[in-house]
């Protein structure tokens, strides 16, 4: 209910409404890239409201890399049936058959090939000419100065010097046939906004983001879960039982936990409020080296 | 935070500290995480610009290009909150190329925090800044007078600058204006006062931000909600959904719609996904009304007592933003609220030098460049003065062969109104004219490169029909460029306007039933398409008269390709000025395969096709 929302949040959530009824108004096809994260149960949830009383006027797609948490893939399926949605789910059959993965390639190739790689395969197999994402400027310094409304060519590519100005909330959604455009409703929302946003709304989001017991190895300092019997351990290494939760969730090989003691949603709030890292510390993919969230998105990443 | 958020932007001249500011800012409120702080005192040693400091600008110039060569090319946006007050800041470049990026940051701002170097004073930059700022409708604006540290902090040139700064500001309009002495690097009057300072008795940087009260009051401005998007989940559900730009809707209310005029009351209201009794201003909102009324995407709700202007032709300021310049007369796409129509723009008054203010005349407008034009739709749109709308009084301009956003624009007034101006229905209309002489109006429009063949064809064609007794009348360059053009060169602003009114001329003559032929290079798709768009629905038919620049420079019946060649014709086709080939032309004749006789009888053989004269 709306009228509950604090001011910031109300206006925030109006914004993503308003973004995303453009989107449905001037493009043939659009498509909601839902990576079943606290931000994609924040999106989901405002296009639900955007359109109501009508269902979702486009498809959900997953690109599912097969090394997601268990319990995400779980919680997915789980959604689109509570929710009556219609979840299109893809992995790159070519990446499968080159026995890709996120341990013996490397997190790089994993994540070109079945994220960036499987993404550009779903949106051409789908012909889709606007496709919604979840991310958030607050998330990397790249990410700060991209576009709500922005332009890929017909190969996918973002190029960083060459964005449309985007002013007041007048975007120009024009594209060429075989182009296509990436649309972020969350754009101005930070973690502490979805956060929040998700407790005053009581959107249900995957447990591992709550503090449990769970099995962990320790490795260079991050805390990797041993969700299935994929993960090959060390000679002399033992999962070890350990409270943890996760901030962001992604490929469980590359997703660090965080040990805590957070089990509801106020804790996480107030856990967030004192923590001196920043959200994306965890995920592996982003350290590689500098700029290479930039690197990342001009080949076609979300 | 029962606040609004604030949202501001900070500009200045290129090297005031703009970046370092929002980085200080950051840093003092613990806002950078530990680990954003590793990565930051890792670059500074990379890239930084001051010595074994960290360098704050690093934080917030993101992109790679930035990083390297140490300037802000676009804009970034940053978020924090205090326990006060949630923020977002537009960071935006300094350097004239990027007035655009500057625009596009202040457009959604309430508040400008201005820099300047205490060292250096106000510069050309500041003044661009400020023009923008106030164009753009800021009422707020915060003068950063930064680097005082380097000045000893000298309170006689902090007075000086503030006193320089009210006088040149006093027309821009702005409802507070609070200067701060400051450092950015080094943090002082940012979130704490300094000791440095003890002359200046204001708020910090941070505090005034914290209190600063921007609102508007949107929510007593007239009601006006641009639709969006017709929400039909089933036959018994006809929403009209929309984000409420200004005042109050009740359940109830009787509302118009601006274009039509016509009226209905409120039947059922939605805030997001929820019934409500009322939404305000910035509500994402979802009516439905009590009579079936046409109501469409673009359409404007208001109440009855204080409506939009509905109008076809406006005055505005435009903002340039492609490398492309403006040209009067071409074709552009004007999105304005939910509503995108065709526009040109009919006459450039006065460019406005960003540095002095100055009105000057001007024929163009180049990128970065401001100024005050005429604008005309093809349909009448709903829409305020800027002043009193920024929702509904702010448009852009798109550019329909690149599709980028070319332009911004803030509305000043109408020019006239469109309900006023009933166009008088003639009782013998066009099909009457065309109808006495038996046969259907079209505009034969044959484009193609000097020497292609263009007029040849034409005149053959002409001959054809009128032998047929077919009415016709042919316009070329010997019968227009002498007389109704001859005040236009060959500049792409004069190819436009020269195109323009070839249209416009064709247009009438099909009006009395005319078919008309015309043969002019023709050069620009968009150019084409406006006489395209001027014509009657489908009866512009395109014939492009093809052949190879090679062929047309061997053939050079008048010459013209060895004077353009030899430099001594300027804005030659061809040769120092582009040809675009028609994508989807009606027609297409090979002037390198067929005789200009044959090329003559595909045309004919066209309009018997399409029934436009009668087949022998």
């Amino acid at each position: 209910m709306s009228g509950n929302l604090p001011p910031h949040l109300r206006r925030l959530e109006a914004e993503s409404i308003h973004i995303m009824r453009e989107v449905v108004s001037e493009f043939r096809a659009p498509v909601m890239l839902y990576s079943i994260g606290k931000d994609s149960s924040a999106m989901l949830h405002v296009a639900l409201k955007a359109f109501h009383p009508a269902p979702l006027p486009f498809p959900l797609l997953h690109v599912d890399t097969t090394w997601k948490f268990r319990e995400m893939i779980a919680f997915r399926d789980e959604t689109a049936r509570r929710l009556g949605l219609d979840l299109r789910v893809h992995v790159n059959q070519d990446g499968v058959a080159r026995g890709i993965n996120p341990i013996a390639s490397g997190s790089q190739l994993h994540t070109q090939v079945m994220k960036t790689e499987g993404l550009r395969q779903a949106l051409d197999a789908g012909q889709f000419d606007a496709a919604f994402g979840g991310a958030r400027r607050d998330e990397e310094k790249s990410r700060a100065k991209e576009r709500i409304f922005s332009h890929r060519s017909a190969q996918h590519a973002w190029d960083p010097r060459n964005q449309r100005p985007e002013l007041w909330r007048l975007f120009n959604t024009r594209i060429r046939e075989g182009e296509s455009m990436r649309v972020f409703p969350l754009s101005n929302w930070t973690e502490l906004d979805v956060w929040e946003y998700v407790k005053y709304e009581n959107i249900p989001v995957v447990p591992l983001y709550f503090s449990k017991e769970r099995p962990v190895v320790e490795r260079a300092g991050t805390l990797i879960m041993v969700d299935d019997e994929r993960l090959p351990l060390n000679p002399g290494e033992v999962a070890k039982m350990r409270r943890v939760r996760f901030r962001t969730l992604g490929c469980y090989p590359l997703s660090g936990a965080v040990e805590s003691d957070a089990e509801t949603l106020d804790e996480i709030i107030a856990e967030m409020k004192a923590s001196t890292t920043s959200e994306r510390q965890g995920r592996l993919i982003d350290t590689d080296e500098a700029g290479s969230m930039e690197k990342k998105k001009r080949e076609g990443y979300f | 935070m029962s606040i609004p958020t604030l949202r501001f932007l900070t500009c200045g001249s290129v090297d005031d500290g703009k970046s370092t500011l929002i980085g200080r800012l950051l840093y003092e409120q613990k806002l950078i995480f530990d680990d954003q702080l590793s990565a930051l005192e890792k670059d500074s040693k990379k890239h930084g610009t001051t010595g074994a400091d960290i360098d704050f600008a690093l934080l917030v110039d993101g992109l790679e290009a930035e990083r390297e060569q140490g300037i802000t090319i676009d804009v970034a946006y940053r978020y924090f909150a205090t326990e006060k007050r949630s923020f977002i800041v537009a960071d935006t470049p300094g350097h004239e190329q990027y007035t655009r990026n500057m625009a596009t940051g202040a457009s959604n701002a309430d508040l400008a925090i201005l820099l300047v170097d205490a060292r250096k004073g106000l510069l050309p930059q500041t003044r661009r800044h400020s023009l923008i700022v106030s164009l753009l409708g800021i009422r707020h604006v915060v003068l950063a007078v930064n680097k005082i540290d380097l000045l000893d902090y000298n309170e006689q040139v902090f007075h000086d600058i503030v006193a320089a700064y009210a006088e040149f500001s006093k027309p821009l309009g702005f409802k507070t204006l609070k200067p701060i002495p400051l450092s950015a690097r080094y943090g002082d009057n940012m979130s704490a006062a300094s000791d440095n300072t003890p002359w200046y008795k204001g708020p910090t940087l941070l505090a005034h931000l914290e209190a600063i009260d921007v609102d508007e009051d949107r929510v007593s401005s007239p009601f006006r909600m641009p639709v969006q998007w017709v929400n039909r989940p089933n036959l018994d559900f006809r929403g009209y959904a929309g984000t409420v730009a200004s005042g109050r809707l009740s359940r109830g209310d009787e509302v118009v719609v601006a274009n039509s005029g016509r009226s209905s009351k409120v039947a059922s209201l939605y805030v997001a996904d929820s019934l409500s009794e009322t939404a305000v201003a910035g509500d994402a909102v979802t009516v439905t009304l009590a009579d079936e009324i046409d109501v469409a995407r673009g359409d404007v709700l208001c109440h009855a007592p204080a409506r939009p202007e509905v109008a076809d032709q406006f005055t505005a300021h435009l903002i340039w933003m492609s490398a492309d310049p403006m040209l009067p007369g071409r074709s552009y796409l004007l999105k304005l609220g939910a509503k995108t129509v065709p526009a040109t723009i009919t006459d450039l008054k006065h460019r406005i030098d960003v540095n002095t203010q100055e009105k000057l005349a001007a024929k163009t407008l180049a990128l970065n460049e401001i100024g005050l034009c005429n604008i005309a739709t093809t349909m009448p749109v709903a829409f305020d003065p800027y002043a009193e709308n920024h929702d509904t009084g702010a448009f852009i301009l798109i550019d329909r062969r690149t599709n980028e956003t070319a332009a911004a624009g803030v509305v000043q007034h109408g020019l006239r109104r469109a309900t006023n101006v009933h166009r008088h229905g003639f009782t013998v209309d066009r099909e009457a004219h065309a109808a006495l002489k038996h046969q259907k109006p079209a505009v034969l429009w044959f484009t193609g490169l000097s020497g292609a063949g263009k007029s040849t064809i034409a005149n053959l064609v002409e001959q054809k029909l009128h032998a047929r007794g077919v009415h016709t009348a042919l316009l070329d360059g010997d019968n227009v460029r002498h007389g109704l053009n001859k005040d236009l060169g060959f500049t792409p602003a004069d190819r436009v306007e020269n195109i323009r009114r070839i249209g416009e001329v064709a247009r009438l003559m099909t009006d009395s039933g005319l078919i008309v032929l015309t043969s002019f290079i023709s050069p620009f798709r968009a150019e084409r398409r406006l006489a395209r768009e001027i014509a009657a629905e489908g009866e512009f038919l395109e014939i492009f008269v093809d052949t190879t620049l090679d062929e047309a420079i061997k053939r050079d019946p008048k010459g013209l390709y060895k004077r353009a060649l030899a430099g001594e014709i300027k804005n030659f086709t061809g040769v120092d000025q582009p040809y675009e080939a028609p994508e989807a032309p009606e027609l297409r004749l090979d002037t390198a395969r067929e005789t200009a006789e044959a090329s003559a009888d595909e045309v004919i053989a066209l309009l018997e096709r399409q029934g436009r004269i009668a087949k022998l």
